[in-house]
C-alpha cells in the first residue's frame, strides 16, 4: 500500500515535472516575413526538443514596445525579443534581464558575433543574443532615376543636384512617413553621422553635447537644404512608415531613407527587383569616416523566467549558424553570426558589403539615446520637418530635456 | 407638444419636412455608409485608389469572412463577451443590494455613502490607472479577464447604485412597511417584494453596462497585454496597425465589432433609453 | 452574543452594502489616494519609488507639452459643449409623429452606441489627405487637400468634431426624453401669452428642459475630460504633441513606449482630477439641494 502511494506520488511528480517543461516565448512582429521566421525558429526547436511544450505569443511591433514593461514586471515569459543598446539599459539596471554571459562563452558567441557584442553588453556582461540585423540607407526608384537622368549620388552635392533635378521633373525626391516619429530619427542620425562622425553621435546620445552646439546646428543646416526646398513629401506626419511607401510605389517620390525591412513590403506593393535600388547615404564632410546605423533585434531571458534551462536551449538554438541563416533568409535581413550565410538577395549583399566596410555601427537614435531623450528628440525632429522655422526653439527645448535626463 | 406637430403646419412645410428627414439622416450617417460601402469592396478597388467611385464588384460576405476566419477578430469577440457578461451581472447584482439599502434605510451616513458612489463614478480614469494596474498585478490577475472584470464591476457599481437607488426610492414605500408589519425578514422583503419590481431597472442597467464595457478601450489597454485575452476594441487597434491601408478589412472588422452593442440597442431600445435618460425628466 | 433588534436594524443596511462598498473602496477610493501620494515620487515602475517633494509639479510648470495639453483640454471643454445645443436642435427636429420616426430617431442615436475606437478609425479615414471623403468633397470646391490630423492648428478641432458626433447623439436622446414630458398645458398657456418660435423655446420650453440640460452638461463635461480613446486611435497626441490632452499625456508618460514615469504621470492625473473635482463638487451640491427638498 505504502509502495503504491509512493509510486503514485512519483507518477504525479513526473506528470507535473513534464508539464513544468513549458517554454513561453514572446515575440514582437506580426508582419508576414518575421512571423514566418519566428515560426521557423519555434518549429525547428520543437522538432529538436519534442518533450518541451512551447507556448509562443506574437505581438504587434508598436504595441509590444509598451507591453514589455507589463510582462517583465508582472507575468514574465521565459524568452522574449527586444532591442539591445540603451533600449535594454533600464531593464538590465532594474534587474529584469538574466545575465547570459555564460551562454556567450559556452557557445563561442564572442567570436561568432564579435561585431555586435558591444551593444549586447552592459556592465561587462552579455544580456541578449541577436537573431538578425539590418542596414539603413537610401532605397530608390531606379527607373525614375533613369527616366530623369540622374546617377546614384556619392556626395552631398550630388544628392542635392539629383534632388533638384527630380523635383524639376515633378518627382518629389524623398518620401517619409513620420506619424511614428522614429523615421525622423534615421534622418537625424545619418545627417549627423556624415556631418560630425560616429564619435560625435555617441557623445550626443550620451548627453555630453548640447543640441544648440554649433556642430548640431551644422547637421540641421544640411537638413534645411532638403526641407526648405520641398524635397520631402507633404503631409508626412499623417502617415506611418508603411503608408509613406505609397508615393514611391506610385512613382510620385523617388527615395526613402529607411531600414532594409522595407524591401519586403516594397515588393509586396508591386515594385520589382529592377525598379528598386539601394545606395549608401552619401558623404557630407569629406574625411569623416563612414559609420552606419545597423540596429540588431535580439532575444533575452527575463529574470522572472520560470524555465531558464530550456530558455537557454532556445537561445542557443537561435544562435546556431543554421537557424541564423534560415531565419534571415526568410526575413530578408543579415545574420549576426559570422558562421551563418548571407542570403543572395541583392539588397542583403549590398548591405553586407556596406556594413563590412563601415567605420563603426550605431544602433539607432532611439537605441543609443535614453528613452526620455529619444522621445523628446524625435518629437522635435518631426516638428522641425514640418515647421523648419522653429529650429532654434526646438533645439533650446531639447537642451532643457538634456539637463533633466542626464542629470 | 413642442415644436408644433408638423401635421398642423402648411402643406409645403409638411412636404419639406418629409424630404429633409431622410436627407439629414443620410448626412448624419455618412461616415457609416462610407464604412459599409468599403467593407463590400474588393481589395483591388482599394489598391487602385477607388474608394468612393462605383465598386468594381460587390462582395457581400467575402471581406467579413476574411476578417472572421483569417484574423483574430473571432477570438477578440469571444474575449469581449467573456469580459462584458460577468461585469454586467456583477455590477448590476451589487448595485441592487447597495441601491436598495440606500433607498430604504435611514441611517446617518446614508447620503455620505451615496455621494461617495456618485463622485467616484465621475473621476478621471487616469487617477486610478497606476494603482489599479499595480493592484491587479499583485492579485496575480494582470493580463487576465478577471482582473478587468473585477475593476469594471467595482467602478460601474457606482453608476448602477445611483440608478438603482433613485429607482427604488420612487417605488411605493407602503409595500415595504406592510411587509415589515407582517413580520417579514429584511432579506425576504428585498428578494420577494422589491426585487421583482426592479426588473425594468435591471434590464435597463444590463443593456447600458453591456454597451459601456463592450466599448471600453482604455482599461483593456492598461490591464490586458496578450492578444489571447484582448477584447475587440484593443484588438481592432492592433489589427489596424497590421492591416495598413487595407481599409476594406478595417471597415469589415469595425462593423463586426460594433454589431453586438448595436443589436443590444435595437433589441432593448426602450430600456436602453430609459437608463441613459435617467433624471432627464422631473419626478 | 445576541444582537438587540435595534442593533440588528442598524446593521442591516451595511450588510446589504458591504460588497459594493468594499469593491468601491479597493478599486476607486484607495487608488485615488495612492495616485495623489505617488505624484510626489519619482518611480519608473521597476525600482522602488523615491520621494521628491513638489519636483514633478515644478517640472509640469515648465513642460511645454503640459501647457499644450492643458490648453487643448480647455478647447475640448468649450467646443464639446456644442453637443448640448446641437443635441437640442436635432431633438426639436425629430420630435414629430410621422411614420417611421421611431426608426429615424434610433438611427440618429446610432453613433453613440458604437465604440469610440470605431469612431476614431472612421474619422481618421474620413480625414485622410489622399483618399479621405472630406478632401474629395472640398476638392469639388477647388480647394487643396488639407491633412487635418497632421496640421497642428487643425488637429484638435478635427478630433473634437469626431467626438461631437456620438456626443450630440447622446444629448439628443436626453432632450427627446425631456421634450416628451414637457407639459402641454404650459405650452398652451405660453401660446395664449403670445409666445411663438424662439421666444416659446427660450422662455417656456427650455425652463422645463432644465433637468435634461443639466444631465447633458454633466455627461459632456465628463466626456470632454475623459477624451482618451479618440486621441489614442487618431493621433497619439501628434503631430509633435500638438493634439495632446491631459488624459492621454498622463498615459503616455506613465505607460507608453518611452514613458514609465509613474510619478510624473500621477502628477498630471492629479491636475486632471482637481479640474474634474470642481464639476463633481458642483454636481454633488445640486444633488444635495434636491435631496434636502424631497
Amino acid at each position: 500500500m505504502k509502495k503504491n502511494l509512493i509510486a503514485l506520488a512519483t507518477a504525479a511528480l513526473m506528470v507535473t515535472g513534464a508539464q513544468a517543461r513549458t517554454l513561453v516565448i514572446n515575440t514582437d512582429d506580426q508582419n508576414p516575413a518575421p512571423k514566418e521566421a519566428f515560426t521557423y525558429a519555434v518549429d525547428t526547436f520543437k522538432a529538436k526538443y519534442p518533450d518541451i511544450n512551447v507556448e509562443w505569443n506574437n505581438f504587434d511591433r508598436e504595441g509590444y514596445k509598451t507591453r514589455i514593461r507589463n510582462f517583465l514586471t508582472a507575468d514574465a515569459p521565459d524568452v522574449a525579443t527586444w532591442y539591445p543598446g540603451n533600449r535594454m539599459a533600464p531593464f538590465v539596471d532594474a534587474g529584469l534581464f538574466t545575465d547570459i554571459s555564460d551562454l556567450w562563452a559556452a557557445e563561442g558567441l564572442d567570436k561568432e558575433m564579435s561585431s555586435v557584442e558591444a551593444t549586447m553588453t552592459r556592465d561587462g556582461k552579455q544580456w541578449m543574443v541577436p537573431y538578425s540585423y539590418y542596414q539603413w540607407g537610401i532605397y530608390y526608384r531606379k527607373d525614375l532615376f533613369d527616366k530623369v537622368g540622374v546617377d546614384v549620388p556619392e556626395t552631398w552635392d550630388q544628392l542635392l543636384a539629383a534632388s533638384a533635378k527630380l523635383k524639376s521633373n515633378g518627382i518629389t525626391p524623398f518620401t517619409i512617413g513620420s506619424k511614428f516619429k522614429w523615421t525622423t530619427g534615421g534622418w537625424f542620425d545619418y545627417l549627423n553621422l556624415r556631418q560630425n562622425g560616429y564619435e560625435f553621435h555617441m557623445d550626443l546620445t550620451a548627453g555630453k553635447v548640447k543640441y544648440t552646439d554649433p556642430r548640431v546646428q551644422a547637421t540641421f543646416d544640411r537638413w534645411d537644404e532638403l526641407v526648405s526646398n520641398g524635397y520631402f513629401i507633404e503631409n508626412h506626419a499623417t502617415y506611418n512608415w508603411q503608408e509613406g511607401m505609397a508615393p514611391m510605389v506610385q512613382g510620385d517620390a523617388a527615395m526613402y531613407l529607411i531600414g532594409n525591412f522595407a524591401v519586403a513590403p516594397f515588393k509586396e506593393a508591386g515594385l520589382t527587383e529592377d525598379q528598386l535600388g539601394f545606395f549608401q547615404f552619401p558623404e557630407i564632410t569629406p574625411g569623416v569616416p563612414m559609420a552606419e546605423d545597423a540596429p540588431a533585434d535580439a532575444f533575452f531571458i527575463p529574470s522572472g523566467a520560470k524555465n531558464v534551462a530550456d530558455a537557454k536551449l532556445f537561445i542557443a538554438h537561435i544562435a546556431s549558424p543554421e537557424v541564423q541563416t534560415e531565419m534571415n533568409k526568410i526575413l530578408g535581413q543579415l545574420p549576426p553570426s559570422s558562421q551563418a550565410q548571407v542570403g543572395d538577395d541583392k539588397f542583403l549583399k549590398a548591405g553586407f558589403d556596406m556594413l563590412s566596410g563601415a567605420y563603426a555601427l550605431a544602433q539607432f537614435y532611439d537605441r543609443d539615446a535614453p528613452a526620455a531623450m529619444a522621445k523628446a528628440g524625435m518629437d522635435g525632429f518631426q516638428e522641425y520637418m514640418v515647421k523648419p522655422e522653429r529650429r532654434e526653439q526646438i533645439l533650446k527645448n531639447l537642451d532643457r530635456v538634456v539637463d533633466r535626463v542626464y542629470k | 407638444m413642442f415644436p408644433e406637430p408638423i401635421q398642423k403646419r402648411s402643406w409645403l412645410a409638411q412636404n419639406l419636412y418629409r424630404v429633409a428627414l431622410p436627407v439629414a439622416l443620410i448626412i448624419w450617417l455618412l461616415p457609416l455608409f462610407a464604412v459599409m460601402l468599403t467593407a463590400l469592396r474588393p481589395a483591388g478597388d482599394i489598391n487602385a485608389g477607388n474608394y468612393w467611385g462605383m465598386p468594381s464588384d460587390i462582395l457581400w460576405y467575402e471581406n467579413f469572412a476574411e476578417v472572421i476566419f483569417n484574423s483574430e477578430v473571432g477570438p477578440y469577440m469571444i474575449n469581449s463577451i467573456k469580459i462584458t457578461v460577468p461585469t454586467m451581472l456583477g455590477a448590476v447584482g451589487i448595485a441592487c443590494l447597495t441601491g436598495y439599502a440606500l433607498a430604504v434605510y435611514r441611517f446617518k451616513l446614508n447620503l455620505f455613502v451615496f455621494f461617495m458612489f456618485i463622485a467616484g463614478n465621475f473621476v478621471p480614469f487616469q487617477i486610478l490607472m497606476v494603482p489599479v494596474r499595480d493592484l491587479t498585478i499583485q492579485l496575480g490577475l494582470f493580463n487576465s479577464m478577471w482582473g478587468l472584470v473585477l475593476f469594471h464591476v467595482a467602478f460601474q457599481a457606482g453608476f448602477c447604485t445611483l440608478f438603482m437607488r433613485n429607482f427604488i426610492k420612487a417605488l411605493p414605500y407602503d409595500l415595504i412597511e406592510a411587509a415589515r408589519i407582517d413580520g417579514a425578514a429584511e432579506w425576504t422583503i428585498f428578494s420577494r417584494i422589491v426585487l421583482p419590481l426592479m426588473r425594468p431597472a435591471i434590464a435597463a442597467l444590463c443593456v447600458l453596462i453591456f454597451t459601456f464595457i463592450w466599448n471600453d478601450f482604455f482599461w483593456a489597454t492598461v490591464l490586458i497585454q496578450s492578444e489571447a485575452d484582448m477584447p475587440v476594441t484593443g484588438g481592432l487597434k492592433a489589427l489596424n496597425g497590421q492591416w495598413v491601408a487595407r481599409w476594406h478589412l478595417v471597415s469589415a472588422g469595425s462593423i463586426i465589432a460594433a454589431l453586438p452593442p448595436v443589436f443590444m440597442f435595437f433589441a432593448m431600445q426602450k430600456h436602453f433609453i430609459a437608463g441613459l435618460t435617467l433624471g432627464a425628466t422631473k419626478g | 452574543m445576541m444582537l438587540t433588534t435595534q442593533q440588528k436594524r442598524a446593521l442591516t443596511p451595511w450588510l446589504f452594502m458591504a460588497p459594493g462598498i468594499v469593491m468601491f473602496l479597493v478599486y476607486v477610493i484607495w487608488p485615488i489616494g495612492q495616485s495623489l501620494r505617488l505624484s510626489f515620487y519619482q518611480w519608473d515602475g521597476l525600482s522602488p519609488p523615491t520621494f521628491i517633494g513638489w519636483e514633478n509639479y515644478i517640472e509640469l510648470w515648465y513642460d511645454p507639452t503640459f501647457v499644450v495639453a492643458l490648453k487643448n483640454n480647455v478647447i475640448w471643454l468649450v467646443l464639446y459643449m456644442l453637443a448640448v445645443p446641437f443635441g437640442l436642435f436635432v431633438a426639436l427636429f425629430l420630435n414629430q409623429t410621422v411614420t417611421g420616426i421611431r426608426l429615424v430617431k434610433s438611427l440618429f442615436f446610432f453613433p453613440f452606441v458604437i465604440s469610440q475606437v470605431v469612431v476614431g478609425l472612421v474619422f481618421a479615414w474620413f480625414y485622410d489627405p489622399n483618399n479621405g471623403l472630406l478632401n474629395i468633397v472640398i476638392g469639388w470646391f477647388g480647394m487643396d487637400p488639407v491633412s487635418i490630423l497632421a496640421d497642428e492648428d487643425l488637429v484638435t478641432y478635427g478630433i473634437i468634431a469626431a467626438g461631437l458626433w456620438p456626443q450630440t447623439a447622446y444629448c439628443m436622446i436626453l432632450y427627446l426624453t425631456g421634450l416628451n414630458s414637457v407639459s402641454p398645458d404650459v405650452v398652451e398657456a405660453g401660446k395664449i401669452d403670445g409666445a411663438r418660435g424662439w421666444s416659446m423655446l427660450w422662455h417656456v420650453v427650455l425652463p422645463q428642459l432644465r433637468p435634461a440640460t443639466f444631465i447633458a452638461v454633466v455627461v459632456t463635461v465628463i466626456g470632454a475630460l475623459r477624451s482618451f480613446d479618440l486621441i489614442a486611435i487618431m493621433t497619439q497626441g501628434g503631430p509633435y504633441q500638438q493634439s495632446q490632452v491631459l488624459a492621454y499625456y498622463m498615459y503616455e508618460n506613465a505607460l507608453s513606449e518611452y514613458g514609465y514615469r509613474m510619478g510624473y504621470g500621477s502628477a498630471i492625473a492629479t491636475v486632471l482630477f482637481l479640474i474634474m473635482m470642481v464639476y463633481i463638487a458642483g454636481f454633488l451640491y445640486k444633488m444635495y439641494r434636491d435631496e434636502q427638498r424631497s
